[in-house]
Order: C-alpha cells, then sequence, then structure tokens
C-alpha cells in the first residue's frame, strides 16, 4: 500500500462545508422533500463526498468527469480511476460530464495528452477517500474497527461475511470527517484499472441521442451563420442584406467587426439565405497567400542562423567526407485541422450572466474570452460541456465561442452560430504550416555518417485565427 | 413553405419547410432527430447517412420534396432498443471514438448487409468508402461489419 497526500485539499472540500454550512448533504431542503413526495429516493439522498463522486442510497454511483470528450476516452478513464480506489461495481457507475468549474476542478481542459499523469492522483484519493469514509460508516455501526473491514465490488465486508452496500452506508459515511491521509491501492491489485472497459457513450453514439454541440437545441434559440473574410487580409468594406433580410426565417443580419451574421429560424434558411449575402472586402495589409509561404520557407531555410536544437558529434566532417549528400525538402501548407462536427457554439447573453454551451477543449479559456469580450467577471459565465465531434487542438481556441456571445448580445436572444464545412476549411484556425530540410551524408558504401534536419514554420502560437493571420510572425526552428 | 407528410421511423410526420429543404435539416431542426449528422453538406462525407426505402443515402442533398411516399430510417428508428446487429456489433467492438459520424457509418453497414449479407472484404470497402472518420476508427468499423453478418445468420 502507498500513501499519497499531496492532492490538493480543495477538492476533497464537502460542498456542504464548502457552503460555509458544515453538512455535508449538498442537496437543498426543499428540493429534497419535494424529490420525497415524488418518490425519486435517489435524488432524495444522493450524497456528495467530493468533486468527482456522489451515492444514492440506491446503490447509483455517480462518478462527474470534468475534461472535455473529445473521442480520447477521458469520460470513461477518469472515472475508471475514481471507480478503481473506490472499490466500486462499474456496472452501478453512472458517469456525468461535469459543466465548467474552476473551483472544483484543476486542468480542466483537453490538449497535450495530460489529463491522466495530471489527475491521477487527485482521482485516485477522490475514490479512496469516499472508500474510506464508508468503511468508517461500516465499522461504527458494526462497532468494530476500521482495519479490520474491506471492500470489494459496492460492499463493506465485515470479517465474518456479514455485508453493507455502499448505498446503505452513504448517508451516515457522508456526515464523517473526511480523512486527509487515505491509503491508495497498490496497482497490482488493480481490478478495473488495465481492463478493457467500453467507452460509457457508447450506447447513446449508437442510437442517435443528442451529445454534441451541434445537437443543442432550445425553444426560443435562434440560428447564425457568419461570413467571414475570403482570405487572410482582408476586411469588410460594406455589406448589402436587402435581399437576405426578406427572405423566409430570417430575423436579422447583424455586422460586427470582420464578421457579417445571417440570424434566422433554422438551418436552411440561414444557409440558404446567405447565398444572396453582397459583401466586398478590401485590403488590409498584405494578403498571405502559399506563394508567399514558398518564398519566406526558402529565404529562412537558406539563412545561416539557426536555433540549434541538437549536435551529435563532428557533423560538418561528416559531410566534407560523405561520397554522396542528399537533400530533400518536405512542407506542408496551412490545413483545416477538419473536425467532423463542423464549429459551433450556443450563446445566452442576459442581463445577469451568460450561458455557454458546446463543444471546447478549453472552456476556462472560453469563460475567460467571453468575460474579457463582454467585460464582465468570468464568475458570471457558465460553461457547459457537450461532446466534440473531434477537435484536434481547434477546438482549443476561442474564436468561435467568443463570436457566437458577441452575437448573442447584439441580438439579446439565444442563438447557436453554425460553421459550414467551407467556413472550417476557408478560415478560422489552421495546423501551422512548415517545411523542413532534410540533408544525409553518406560514405561510398552508402552508410549514413552525418544527418541533418532543419525546419522552419509559422509559430504555432500564430497559426490561430487571431484577426484572420494579418501578421504571422514567422520562425526558425 | 409548403407541408409534406414524410414517413419517419415508422410514422408519419406533417412538417412545413420551404421544397428545398434538405431531409437533414428536416430531422434536425424540425423533428429533433439529431443523431443524423451535418457533416460537409455536399454528400462528401457519410455523416447525414439515412435509409430511404432500405437504401443508404446523404440527407444533406435530398430535398425533402423528392422524398414523396418513400419510407425514412434514421439512426433513431433503425431498432427499438439500439440492438440492431450492426449496433450489436458496433457495441462489442467498441467501435466510436468521438463518435459524431458513427450514425452514419451505422446505416450504410446496416444498408449493406440486409442487400448483402456475408459481403467480401472487398464489398465492405466500397460499400463504407463514401463514409469518413476523421479520428480513423477504420479498422474497428471493418471488424463491426464482419461481426455485424455473423450476427445476421
Amino acid at each position: 500500500m502507498e500513501t499519497l497526500t499531496k492532492t490538493s485539499r480543495r477538492d476533497f472540500l464537502k460542498l456542504g462545508i464548502a457552503a460555509g454550512g458544515g453538512l455535508v448533504l449538498s442537496f437543498n431542503l426543499s428540493d429534497s422533500l419535494a424529490a420525497i413526495v415524488k418518490g425519486n429516493k435517489s435524488l432524495a439522498a444522493t450524497v456528495d463526498f467530493n468533486s468527482y463522486l456522489s451515492i444514492s442510497p440506491d446503490d447509483v454511483i455517480t462518478i462527474f468527469s470534468p475534461n472535455p470528450e473529445l473521442g480520447q476516452n477521458i469520460k470513461t478513464s477518469f472515472p475508471m480511476i475514481v471507480a478503481e480506489e473506490l472499490d466500486a461495481d462499474w456496472k452501478k457507475v453512472k458517469v456525468v460530464q461535469a459543466a465548467l468549474d474552476v473551483k472544483k476542478y484543476d486542468r480542466q481542459l483537453t490538449g497535450g495528452s495530460g489529463a491522466v499523469p495530471h489527475s491521477w492522483e487527485r482521482l485516485r484519493k477522490a475514490g479512496a477517500t469516499a472508500r474510506q469514509m464508508l468503511v468508517d460508516a461500516a465499522a461504527k455501526r458494526w462497532n468494530v474497527a476500521a482495519s479490520t473491514l474491506s471492500t470489494n465490488n459496492g460492499f463493506v465486508i465485515h470479517t465474518n461475511g456479514t455485508k453493507l452496500s455502499y448505498g446503505e452506508l452513504a448517508t451516515e459515511a457522508g456526515s464523517l470527517p473526511v480523512p486527509t491521509d487515505v491509503k491508495l491501492k497498490n496497482p497490482k491489485d488493480f481490478k478495473l484499472i488495465g481492463t478493457a472497459v467500453a467507452n460509457v457513450d457508447n450506447k447513446e453514439m449508437i442510437t442517435g441521442k443528442p451529445l454534441y454541440g451541434l445537437d443543442f437545441y432550445r425553444e426560443g434559440m435562434l440560428h447564425a451563420m457568419i461570413q467571414r473574410p475570403a482570405s487572410f487580409g482582408m476586411k469588410l468594406k460594406s455589406v448589402d442584406a436587402t435581399a437576405v433580410k426578406s427572405m423566409p426565417g430570417i430575423v436579422d443580419v447583424v455586422t460586427f467587426k470582420n464578421n457579417v451574421a445571417i440570424v434566422g429560424k433554422s438551418t436552411w434558411e440561414i444557409m440558404k439565405a446567405r447565398k444572396a449575402l453582397k459583401v466586398a472586402y478590401e485590403k488590409d495589409g498584405n494578403i498571405e497567400s502559399t506563394s508567399d509561404h514558398d518564398r519566406i520557407f526558402k529565404e529562412l531555410l537558406d539563412k545561416p542562423e539557426a536555433t540549434v536544437r541538437r549536435k551529435d558529434g563532428d557533423v560538418e566532417a561528416a559531410f566534407k567526407n560523405a561520397a554522396t549528400v542528399i537533400k530533400r525538402e518536405y512542407q506542408c501548407p496551412f490545413l483545416s485541422h477538419a473536425p467532423m462536427e463542423p464549429m459551433n457554439f450556443f450563446a445566452h447573453v442576459k442581463a445577469d450572466g451568460v450561458e455557454l454551451v458546446g463543444p471546447t477543449q478549453t472552456p476556462d479559456r472560453a469563460r475567460n474570452a467571453t468575460a474579457t469580450l463582454l467585460g464582465i467577471a468570468p464568475e458570471k459565465v457558465t460553461v457547459e460541456l457537450t461532446r466534440l465531434g473531434g477537435g484536434f487542438g481547434r477546438r482549443l481556441q476561442a474564436d468561435y465561442v467568443v463570436e457566437a456571445a458577441e452575437l448573442s448580445k447584439l441580438i439579446n436572444a439565444p442563438v447557436k452560430v453554425t460553421w459550414s464545412r467551407e467556413d472550417d476549411m476557408m478560415g478560422g484556425s489552421y495546423r501551422p504550416a512548415v517545411r523542413y530540410r532534410f540533408e544525409a551524408a553518406l560514405d561510398s558504401k552508402g552508410i549514413l555518417i552525418g544527418y541533418k534536419l532543419r525546419g522552419v514554420g509559422v509559430n504555432a502560437g500564430n497559426s490561430t485565427r487571431e484577426d484572420n493571420f494579418l501578421q504571422v510572425r514567422w520562425k526558425i526552428y | 413553405m409548403a407541408t409534406y407528410s414524410i414517413h419517419v421511423n415508422g410514422e408519419t410526420k406533417k412538417v412545413d419547410v420551404a421544397a428545398d429543404t434538405p431531409l437533414l435539416w428536416v430531422l434536425r431542426d424540425t423533428l429533433g432527430l439529431v443523431g443524423t449528422k451535418y457533416g460537409c453538406g455536399i454528400a462528401q462525407c457519410g455523416a447525414c447517412t439515412v435509409h430511404l426505402n432500405g437504401t443508404a443515402v446523404r440527407s444533406c442533398a435530398l430535398p425533402i420534396s423528392a422524398i414523396g411516399t418513400s419510407k425514412i430510417t434514421t439512426i433513431e428508428g433503425l431498432s427499438k432498443e439500439g440492438d440492431h446487429p450492426v449496433q450489436q456489433a458496433w457495441q462489442e467492438v467498441d467501435v466510436p471514438q468521438c463518435g459524431y459520424c458513427q450514425a452514419g457509418q451505422i446505416m450504410s453497414a446496416a444498408a449493406l448487409l440486409s442487400k448483402t449479407p456475408n459481403p467480401s472484404e472487398e464489398q465492405i470497402a466500397t460499400a463504407m468508402n463514401g463514409n469518413i472518420c476523421r479520428c480513423g476508427t477504420y479498422h474497428r468499423i471493418k471488424e463491426a461489419v464482419v461481426l455485424a453478418s455473423t450476427k445476421m445468420k
């Protein structure tokens, strides 16, 4: 057994305590009474053990998965880690996607393959802490030492074989002090981790249930598409929306920054109306083109200076002594990330706050960018996470969230902004454009004796849509 | 705008939309059947695949006015309990990653197997060729189609 104690305490503050009352049951009393009246026992007395876990008296174990799910299966693997240490029956685990909550969760984002390494300990501790509280509750009830008890598959087990389910113990366990120093399993005792567990959303996906951002609909919600400049380095000159405004289903045409938003009652009506929109653009600085990229790539690769990342041995000597030198260049242009689900976000800017719903890899960035744009406190912005129909880094950006929020404010209505596939291909944030030069020195027998690799590209941080790539900075690396 | 009566998943639905409205948007925006996905809008990615009288079609390029009395089946209507052999196979093989394309994949696979219960590898590749998966789950899709074909025997 090993003991880990360094996980942030804030993950384990019981919600009732966080609210200042010292109560462990986080449910609102009147809600719970109403639930009892309605016969919903589960809702009535569900006990929140920590930010990741609640248990109801009828043995439903709810595990909240905070990080955005885009197909990397975090919504399955995070709860598996909690359930492992809890010794829960996986079949009774219900997984719920948590909304953005910076008080409860740390690093609530998807990117850089860092979620499991980052959260491993805190997830294990969340499960282990609740398990210890359930054991303590059983020990109290049976009047035996907690150390004599064991757990398995959702039960606390007495040495005489008597069992109590986690549900039976949840209310008592929830009223006990939260242990600060809990024992974690030895990884060799893992039962769930290391086994093949099916994706928790599998059934919903194969039966077509609403899961993704584009599947979000709400009564009274408007639909919008945005016409953006056709090339980087263009800005809006004039808009003639006369024909569009009189088309069926069209509510408004709104211009902001370089965007012209067509707002309407259904997706097809705005798609159709968009074709009737007359927009003129003008040059704003240099228009970027692939031929510019080619020229800059060549200039930079031929420059003598470079940042040397690694140098082993006498490379220059190897090239001097080479019988043959082979030189090749490979390049990649700007490319759309092209997630299967086109970009979209729902936003409702209200007098007292902003509601955002949709697919994002970085909900906190979306929240802060929206708050900055609107000049309000980030606490006024809520972000609900849908499943993402792919991300590939495109959804690390907040541009498509912020534009939805800006539009909602301008039209004073709840709106879902949908990008067409053409929008996704023609604009937005692309993968960086790069060119690499490979040089190989071969001896007379054709054996590799020297090797050079040099690359140039658009700085990845700037390959994003920041005012449509107007000032791209180039980087040699 | 015009009124159309269409047969979707065994029910008759009345919708009031423009004649050129693609079936995809009638399903999603009007009928709330959001399992059929928008991916490209030009019948190139397969995410919007549904059955029209049992044949796989791309609903994003099929205007409502062209449907007439044809029977439409969407992913929601493929089976009552989500237990069509193809859906069972998909679940057993744990096919999806992000999952966005999978309804279309399943509809294409189900249409293939209804006409060709024992498809060759080449027939599977041909039938599924128009359904793009950006996550790259093709190997599992193929495995699941083969498994589904054994379930249908």
